[in-house]
């Protein structure tokens, strides 16, 4: 009863190698289709482990040659020509690739003006993602509007493809009293339940099973109601250095098996912090690991907007085929960015390496080059959508400045759905200390000042 | 899954052995042949399980609908568990059973038939991955699902003890006005000592997760408790935290009602009322509280208050309070070790609370600060005679 081997022994014995006869074996009840006999005469494997592979006599260990690195899907080179020039012309309207082209530069833009709030100490932290701005804009674009969204953190072109304002951005970086959350987390974990966009936390790749479970909530839904419920995908964004957390081994694991319908879309940017890859990991990058898994995967290039488009929509297609499954998606990309707002990235490499992943190959030059190829983009254009969307962050970053904090009672509320009795004893005890020692704590930059501790 | 369906063979210790068992009756446990104390509980006769259907149904906590109309059935804990599952299976289709060897009735027999009569679908088994159970219940019950995750040993649940922390505990929270959460998320798991579960068998974490707000920490005592609790916490719309103590789930057998039915949360229950002293417990020491207590009101002419905590987290201290104010004695009692247990809390709450009407300190009898040695569970554990001494020690202070 107590010890967990036998136990999963005796199971295993009970459900797969004795044949029984009677009721148990018309009864599908463990889902063993039939029972696994190893045959004298066969030229394979027939152990319930392994039943497809050939026997051999040749004594040989896989290989982990790095030259046999799985390819990289590209369709634009860094000087935006179309590489295969025999394939279909890029199936894309002239607005949705206006839009992706803005909204990578809405985010490039964004991005240097926050870092110098952060600088100013107007700000307590921020990460920008330069660099990055064509994988999650790119995939934002082949994904519907339904699908649900788990991200890590340097994922804002996903926010700004999908909708989320200007002031959205702001009100959740300096945490005022319109934060849609309450002023609780630190700066870039949003979050909105309009776009499908789960609220970011700190802890990484915990997302990663979180969106296996949410996909096959999505496929559940969908089977349980077919007309109601459209099929829908989870798309679950990640780092390379994430990816070495038990998280993703438990995620990409569990979703091939319950054959749950989530991108997994990992951005190789080539450091997590100062850690290079080679100290990350040995094998073929992420993309390897996911075949061994038994998910379709594959690399792209991660600065060529199109490839990521169209992998992603194909990965989607594929997620919700048959009886629906998980796909493995490895964006390659260089972080441009420093980590963070707390991190100088020239400690651990040269200026010079980033300076030149910066001029000669980044995602939004690329696609302007093509663009402007195209007649869709010229000089004019991007001279006034620079100057536009300046000033627009610029005016959300004033007024989302200028707002008070949000009321102090949010410390408290949605620990639980009710306000416990210890916690409303602990509400009057805090307002009790702020009323005695009124010059020790600044309540009156938050709405309703000590007020905002009274019970809702 | 018909009784006689089950390869008992199989599971059942070899002749050999059987015979050794028979030869020698102590060879797993027994008492010391002169105990008076320490004698092993009779479930068929403590006043803490409801032998007869009259006195299941004379619950005034169950809704008037069960008291007046519904039958009673002898279960044993597993399948009163197994009942609040199916139940909640049948009422909600957003309900969904998963964990390890779930599919085929689970280690300890609570999911028995449910995949046969819900679907592979709705009642699975994952991967042996403790993080990617919970992690995944966590997205499911985002999603608007209500996940029932099993872990299938309290002693295994660390690996998702980040899932837990981090993630469960805060996503309503950090969610905020997106008014996104996990509620519909309960995470079950078999806990406590069973006499030779040793080290990774035994284990009762409750207090780790009683540390985190934001989780709700159940532990039933009883058949009819376990279902009435589980049923409530599938319908809290907090993620919760459900200890079964595997002690009780085969040697616990009472009437429950067969209707279902919930019992509300952090809501203590006093199980016995007393005016000197008061002890506080839940799970399986109730038990041996019970057989403390007879034997303390007997030999010191005393009466002892018993109050089964339910919800260890957010607890009621308003009963606690209420009543260590009326006895001024109080012993809190439970299986894990004593250092930063359950009975912290509870007695560092007391003592702020009832300072003025405390007349002896607040005594803990809990496990001492160690592991759980197999051959030693019996000198660890609370028994009879360490809460009989504590009820002892309070009175003549």
């Amino acid at each position: 009863m107590l010890a967990r081997i036998p136990n999963k022994r005796a199971i295993a014995l009970c459900s797969r190698i004795i044949s029984r006869p009677g009721p148990l074996r018309s009864q599908k009840r463990w889902n063993s289709p039939q029972a696994v006999v190893q045959q004298p005469w066969s030229d394979s494997l027939q152990f319930p482990g392994a039943i497809h592979s050939k026997f051999t006599t040749s004594l040989q260990f896989a290989s982990t040659d790095p030259k046999d690195a799985m390819p990289t899907f590209r369709i634009m080179d860094a000087e935006g020509h179309i590489v295969d020039s025999s394939r279909a012309p890029i199936d894309i309207t002239p607005e949705e690739v206006t839009k992706m082209y803005l909204d990578m530069l809405t985010v490039s833009i964004m991005d240097p003006i926050m870092l110098q709030a952060q600088r100013q100490g107007r700000l307590s932290f921020y990460m920008n993602s330069s660099g990055e701005e064509g994988i999650g804009v790119g995939s934002a674009s082949a994904l519907s509007a339904q699908d649900t969204i788990f991200l890590q953190y340097r994922e804002t072109g996903v926010f700004q493809y999908r909708g989320f304002r200007l002031e959205e951005f702001m009100n959740q970086l300096f945490a005022n009293a319109k934060d849609y959350g309450n002023g609780r987390n630190m700066p870039v974990h949003y979050g909105s339940r309009d776009l499908n966009i789960h609220t970011i936390s700190s802890p990484l790749a915990t997302q990663l099973p979180q969106a296996s479970g949410a996909a096959y909530a999505l496929k559940l839904q969908h089977l349980q109601n077919p007309s109601t419920v459209p099929k829908k995908v989870v798309a679950c964004f990640f780092g390379d250095g994430a990816a070495s957390e038990g998280d993703f081994h438990a995620a990409l694991n569990i979703a091939a098996t319950r054959s749950c319908p989530v991108i997994f879309l990992c951005r190789n940017n080539g450091y997590a912090i100062s850690t290079p890859t080679l100290e990350q990991y040995r094998g073929d990058g992420i993309a390897s690991r996911g075949v061994g898994y038994g998910i379709d995967t594959i690399r792209v290039d991660g600065n060529d907007i199109f490839a990521v488009r169209e992998a992603t929509l194909k990965a989607r297609e594929l997620a919700l085929t048959g009886e629906m499954r998980p796909v493995l998606i490895e964006a390659m990309s260089y972080r441009v960015a420093h980590h963070s707002t707390s991190d100088d990235s020239t400690k651990y490499r040269s200026g010079h390496e980033i300076e030149t992943w910066r001029r000669r190959d980044n995602p939004i030059t690329r696609l302007r080059k093509w663009m402007e190829r195209q007649g869709l983009w010229d000089e004019a254009r991007e001279k006034e959508a620079q100057t536009r969307i300046k000033k627009e962050v610029l005016k959300a970053f004033n007024d989302a400045e200028r707002e008070k904090k949000p009321r102090l009672g949010n410390l408290f509320e949605d620990v639980y759905e009710e306000l416990t009795e210890e916690q409303r004893e602990q509400m009057a005890l805090l307002r009790k200390t702020i009323e005695l020692y009124p010059e020790e704590y600044d309540v009156e930059q938050f709405e309703g000042g000590l007020g905002g501790l009274d019970k809702r | 899954m018909p009784p006689n369906l089950i390869p008992r063979a199989l599971f059942r210790a070899p002749a050999e052995l059987r015979a050794l068992i028979a030869a020698h009756p102590r060879f797993y446990s027994a008492h010391p042949p002169h105990a008076r104390l320490n004698v092993p509980i009779d479930f068929s006769t403590t006043p803490l399980l409801h032998h007869t259907a009259s006195s299941a149904l004379a619950n005034p906590e169950l809704p008037d609908s069960v008291r007046k109309h519904s039958k009673t059935v002898r279960q044993q804990l597993h399948e009163s568990i197994n009942s609040a599952l199916r139940h909640a299976l049948t009422e909600d289709d957003n309900v969904l059973i998963f964990g390890e060897d779930l599919a085929f009735g689970g280690v300890f027999r609570c999911s028995a038939n449910l995949q046969s009569d819900f679907g592979d679908s709705r009642v699975f088994n994952t991967p042996l991955s403790e993080q990617g159970i919970v992690g995944f219940a966590i997205g499911c019950a985002a999603q608007g699902m209500r996940p029932v995750a099993e872990i299938q040993f309290a002693d295994y649940v660390y690996p998702a003890f980040d899932q837990l922390v981090n993630e469960a505990a805060k996503f309503r929270y950090r969610t905020g006005t997106t008014g996104v959460d996990c509620g519909g998320l309960v995470v079950r798991m078999p806990c406590g000592g069973v006499g030779h579960g040793a080290l990774y068998h035994s284990q009762s974490p409750e207090s780790l997760f009683t540390h985190i707000p934001g989780l709700r920490v159940v532990m039933p005592r009883s058949p009819s408790q376990a279902k009435g609790l589980l049923a409530a916490s599938i319908a809290s719309n907090d993620p919760v935290i459900f200890m079964e103590p595997k002690n009780l789930y085969r040697a616990s057998r009472e009437e429950v009602p067969v209707d279902p039915y919930t019992l509300p949360l952090s809501k203590a229950e006093i199980l016995k009322p007393g005016k000197d002293v008061t002890v506080i417990s839940y799970g399986a020491p109730l038990y041996t509280c019970s057989d403390a207590i007879t034997h303390a009101e007997k030999d010191f002419d005393c009466s002892v208050e018993l109050i089964d905590l339910r919800t260890i987290y957010p607890w009621d201290r308003p009963t606690i309070l209420e009543s260590v104010k009326k006895t001024g004695r109080a012993v809190v009692v439970h299986e894990s070790m004593v250092n930063a247990g359950v009975g912290a809390e509870v007695a560092a709450t007391i003592q702020e609370q009832c300072f003025l009407r405390l007349e002896a300190p607040v005594q803990r009898v809990a496990g001492w600060s160690t592991h759980v040695g197999l051959v030693y569970e019996k000198f660890l554990m609370p028994d009879v005679v360490r809460v009989y001494d504590a009820i002892k020690k309070a009175i003549e202070y």
